[in-house]
C-alpha cells in the first residue's frame, strides 16, 4: 500500500509544508534581484565584490559596522582580493595595504596609554562608533545595524536590501512623515497611523531613519563601470552577500563532490542490493 | 538476543573472549544472524536512518562544544567564528542545525510507519513507548540546541515556551525561576541550556538501547502484521537488511547533503541570524518546522494553559495509543476504512503544521466582508482548531470505536502468503491502470 511513489510523495509534502515558516515579511513586493552566485552553479565576481567594497568603504562605513570582518577576510581564496601568489591572506600586499589606511586603537604596553597605530590584515573592520549611545546620537536615535551579515538577517536576503537601497520614493499624498524618518516602501512597517487618505489604501513599507545613502555617480569605480545608483546598490548586495558566509563558495564545490560521491555510492548498494535480494521474494 | 545464539568463535582469542564477555556473540546475534521479516519495505529503513542521525548529530556537536562558548555576550559570534575561522567549521555548524531537520523529518516518517501497520500493538507497546521517550528527549534537544546561538528567534523562542510552564497553577512561577535560573530568560538560562543539549542526546542513546532491546525481543513488526511463523519467512539481518538499509542511508544523505550544501538556511528563520536583543521582539516569532503542529495546537485554545495542557496531551496520547486502538487486525494493509481515516490524519499533521507557521488572524480563504468591514471566512486559527479536534478524535473516538465496528479484509496466513497476495494485488492493478 505505501509504495515507493507515496514515500517520495510524502518526502515533497512535509518539506513543502515547512515553507510558511519563511513566509515574506509586511514590506512590498522585492525588485527582481540576482547575483552571479546565485545558485548551485554560481561563479563567484571578484570585481563587482571589489567594487561592492569601495560603496560600503566610502558610504556605509561612515555609520555601520561589519564587526564579524577582519581586513584579511578580503585576502582570502573567494575573498575580492584574493591573490593566489598569497597564500596566506596576511601577507597578502593589497590587503596590507587597505588595512594600513585605517588608525585602530591599541593600548602601549609599554605605558597603558590608548594610542592608536596602522592597521594590519589580522584586525577588525573598525567601528565607526565607540559604542551603541554613541552611534544612536549620530543618527537620531536610531541605530545603524552591524552588517556582517546582514543579507541573511533580513526576510527576502540580498533582494530585499537591494530593493530599499533603490526604493526610496516620494512621499505618497497622504502620509505624515516624522521629522528625521524617511518613507520607503520595503521597509516593513505599518503606516495606518501617519495615513490620512483612504483607510483601505495605505501605502506599503514603513519608515527608516537612514537618509538615501546611494545616489548616482556618488562612488566612482577604478574599472570604469558606469556608477548608477542600481549599480552601486547591486554591487554593495553582493559585497554583504559575500561578506555574510566567505565560505560560500567552499561549501558549494564541496557539495558537487559530496552529491558525485553519493550518486556513485548509491548506485553501488543498489547493485550489491540486487544481488543480495536476488531469487528472494518479498 | 531473541531464540537460540548460532555464533561459533573461531580464533582463540575470541573463544578466550566469549567465555568472559560475549560481546562479540551479542553483535552478531543482534545485527548479523537476527532474522527479519522478509518483506520489511522502504519505510522500515528510518530506523537505521534514525541511529545514523543521532551519530552525526553527536559527532557534530561534540567539536561545535569545542568552539562554542555559552555566553550571552559571546554565543553569537562564536557562532559565527565556527562559519568563518574554523577550518571547516561551516560543514560541521550547516550539518548540526540541518541534522535536527533532518532527525526530525525521519523520526516523523518512522512514527508515521509504526501508526500505519500497527507496530505499536501487543506485543510491541514497551518498545512504542520507549520511542515516545525518545521522541520527547529530542524535542527537548532541539529546542533547547535552537536557543544556543542566541538570536532574536532563540531568545524569543525561549520566552515563549519557558513562559507556557509559567501558566500551571500555583507552582508555575517556581518552576519557571528554577529553569531560567533567574527571573528572566538570561545567561544562566543559556549556560543550563547548553549543559543540558550537551547531557540529553546520551540519554537518547540510553533508550535507543533500550527500544533496540525491546524490538530484539518482540521482532520486528512487518508491513503484513503477522509475526513470522516459519524460517521460511525470515532472512538473516545481514547482509539482507544491512545491505537495504545503507542504500536507504546513502539516498537520505543525498536529500540532506542538498540542505547542507545548497540549501543551509532554508529551514531556519532570518531573524537567528540578528543577535538576541531582549528589547526587541520579532514581529512574528515561529518555531522550526517540526514544532510547527503542536504551535498550532497551542494556539487553538485561547486560554494558555489550556492550550499547555493540550499541547502537551498531543504527546501524551501517543504514549496510550496502545490501549485505544482496539482493532485485532495490526496492520491497515487489511483495514481499508482505517486506512482512510489515517490518511486524513497524516493530512491533518500537515495542515496543523501550516497553521502553525501563519499568523492565527489572517484568513485561510474569505467569501465577503461584514458591514463593518471584517473578512467573513476561515482564518487559520479556526482551521488549527478542526484539525485539532481531529487529531485527537482521531486517537480517542476512531481508534477504540472503529476497531469494533469495522470488517477488516482477510488477513493471510503467513507472511510467505501475503508476500504472494500483494505482488498479485500490485499486478492486478497495474492491468487495471
Amino acid at each position: 500500500m505505501l509504495g515507493k511513489g507515496f514515500a517520495v510523495s510524502a518526502v515533497v509534502a512535509l518539506l513543502v509544508s515547512t515553507a510558511p515558516a519563511f513566509a515574506a515579511s509586511s514590506g512590498g513586493e522585492l525588485k527582481p534581484f540576482s547575483l552571479s552566485t546565485d545558485g548551485p552553479f554560481g561563479r563567484f565576481d571578484a570585481a563587482q565584490v571589489q567594487r561592492g567594497y569601495k560603496v560600503y568603504r566610502e558610504v556605509c562605513s561612515a555609520c555601520h559596522s561589519m564587526n564579524l570582518l577582519s581586513f584579511r577576510n578580503l585576502g582570502q581564496p573567494d575573498g575580492p582580493f584574493f591573490d593566489a601568489k598569497y597564500k596566506n591572506p596576511n601577507d597578502n600586499a593589497f590587503v596590507k595595504a587597505i588595512a594600513k589606511d585605517y588608525n585602530i586603537n591599541d593600548i602601549d604596553t609599554e605605558t597603558g596609554d590608548v594610542v592608536q597605530r596602522p592597521g594590519t590584515p589580522a584586525d577588525r573592520f573598525p567601528n565607526p562608533y565607540p559604542n551603541e549611545y554613541a552611534a544612536r546620537a549620530g543618527n537620531g536615535g536610531a541605530l545603524p545595524p552591524d552588517l556582517s551579515v546582514i543579507t541573511k538577517a533580513r526576510e527576502g536576503g540580498p533582494a530585499y536590501i537591494y530593493s530599499l537601497l533603490t526604493g526610496y520614493h516620494d512621499v505618497p499624498r497622504g502620509l505624515e512623515v516624522p521629522a528625521g524618518k524617511y518613507y520607503n516602501p520595503y521597509m516593513p512597517g505599518d503606516l495606518s497611523s501617519f495615513w490620512s487618505g483612504d483607510k483601505d489604501k495605505v501605502p506599503a513599507g514603513g519608515f527608516i531613519a537612514m537618509a538615501p545613502p546611494l545616489v548616482a555617480d556618488k562612488v566612482s569605480f577604478d574599472d570604469g563601470t558606469k556608477s548608477t545608483l542600481e549599480q552601486q546598490a547591486s554591487d554593495v548586495v553582493a559585497f554583504l552577500d559575500w561578506a555574510a558566509e566567505p565560505k560560500a563558495g567552499e561549501r558549494k564545490r564541496t557539495g558537487f563532490a559530496v552529491l558525485i560521491y553519493l550518486a556513485l555510492f548509491a548506485g553501488l548498494l543498489y547493485a550489491s542490493y540486487r544481488r543480495v535480494w536476488k531469487g528472494v521474494k518479498h | 538476543m531473541s531464540g537460540h545464539s548460532t555464533y561459533e568463535p573461531k580464533t582463540g582469542f575470541t573463544r578466550w573472549l566469549d567465555s568472559r564477555l560475549p560481546i562479540i556473540r551479542l553483535g552478531y546475534d543482534s545485527f548479523v544472524d537476527y532474522p527479519t521479516p522478509k518483506n520489511l519495505n522502504y519505510w522500515y529503513t528510518f530506523g537505521g536512518i534514525l541511529s545514523l542521525c543521532l551519530m552525526t548529530q553527536i559527532i557534530t556537536g561534540i567539536i561545535l562544544a569545542m568552539h562554542y562558548v555559552p555566553h550571552v555576550d559571546h554565543a553569537f559570534n562564536s557562532v559565527e567564528h565556527i562559519m568563518r575561522d574554523v577550518n571547516h567549521g561551516w560543514l560541521i555548524r550547516y550539518v548540526h542545525a540541518n541534522g535536527a531537520s533532518m532527525f526530525l523529518f525521519a523520526v516523523y516518517m518512522h512514527m508515521f510507519r509504526g501508526l500505519y501497520y500497527g507496530s505499536y500493538k501487543a506485543p510491541r507497546e514497551v518498545l512504542w513507548i520507549l520511542g515516545c521517550v525518545i521522541y520527547l528527549l529530542m524535542m527537548a534537544t532541539a529546542f533547547m540546541g535552537y536557543v544556543l546561538p542566541w538570536g532574536q528567534m532563540s531568545f524569543h523562542g525561549a520566552v515563549v515556551i519557558t513562559n507556557l510552564l509559567g501558566a500551571f497553577p500555583v507552582v508555575g512561577e517556581s518552576i519557571t525561576t528554577w529553569l531560567w535560573g533567574g527571573f528572566a530568560v538570561d545567561n544562566p538560562t543559556l549556560n543550563r541550556f547548553f549543559s543540558l543539549h550537551f547531557l540529553m542526546p546520551f540519554m537518547i542513546a540510553g533508550v535507543v538501547i533500550l527500544h533496540v532491546w525491546a524490538l530484539h525481543v518482540t521482532g520486528q513488526n512487518n508491513p503484513s502484521g503477522i509475526d513470522p511463523k516459519s524460517k521460511e519467512d525470515t532472512v538473516p539481518f545481514t547482509p539482507y537488511a544491512t545491505v537495504k538499509d545503507g542504500f536507504a542511508m546513502v539516498l537520505f544523505l543525498i536529500l540532506f547533503s542538498v540542505f547542507v550544501f545548497f540549501q543551509p538556511n532554508a529551514l531556519g528563520h532570518a531573524d537567528n541570524y540578528i543577535p538576541a536583543n531582549p528589547l526587541v521582539t520579532p514581529a512574528h516569532i515561529v518555531p522550526e518546522w517540526y514544532f510547527l503542529p503542536f504551535y498550532a495546537i497551542l494556539r487553538a485554545v485561547p486560554d494558555k494553559l489550556g492550550g499547555a495542557l493540550l499541547m502537551f496531551g498531543a504527546i501524551g496520547v501517543l504514549f496510550v495509543l496502545p490501549w485505544l486502538d482496539t482493532s485485532k487486525v495490526k496492520s491497515l494493509r487489511y483495514r481499508p476504512t482505517a486506512r482512510v481515516f489515517f490518511f486524513l490524519f497524516v493530512l491533518t499533521c500537515l495542515i496543523l503544521g501550516w497553521c502553525g507557521g501563519e499568523l492565527p488572524d489572517k484568513m485561510v480563504f474569505q467569501v465577503g466582508a461584514t458591514a463593518a468591514g471584517d473578512p467573513i471566512g476561515l482564518n487559520f486559527v479556526w482551521l488549527s482548531r478542526i484539525a485539532s479536534a481531529y487529531y485527537f478524535a482521531y486517537f480517542l473516538i476512531v481508534m477504540p470505536v472503529l476497531g469494533l465496528v469495522e470488517t477488516p479484509d482477510a488477513v493471510p496466513d503467513s507472511i510467505t502468503a501475503s508476500i504472494l497476495d500483494h505482488s498479485a494485488e500490485k499486478k492486478g492493478l497495474a492491468h487495471a491502470g
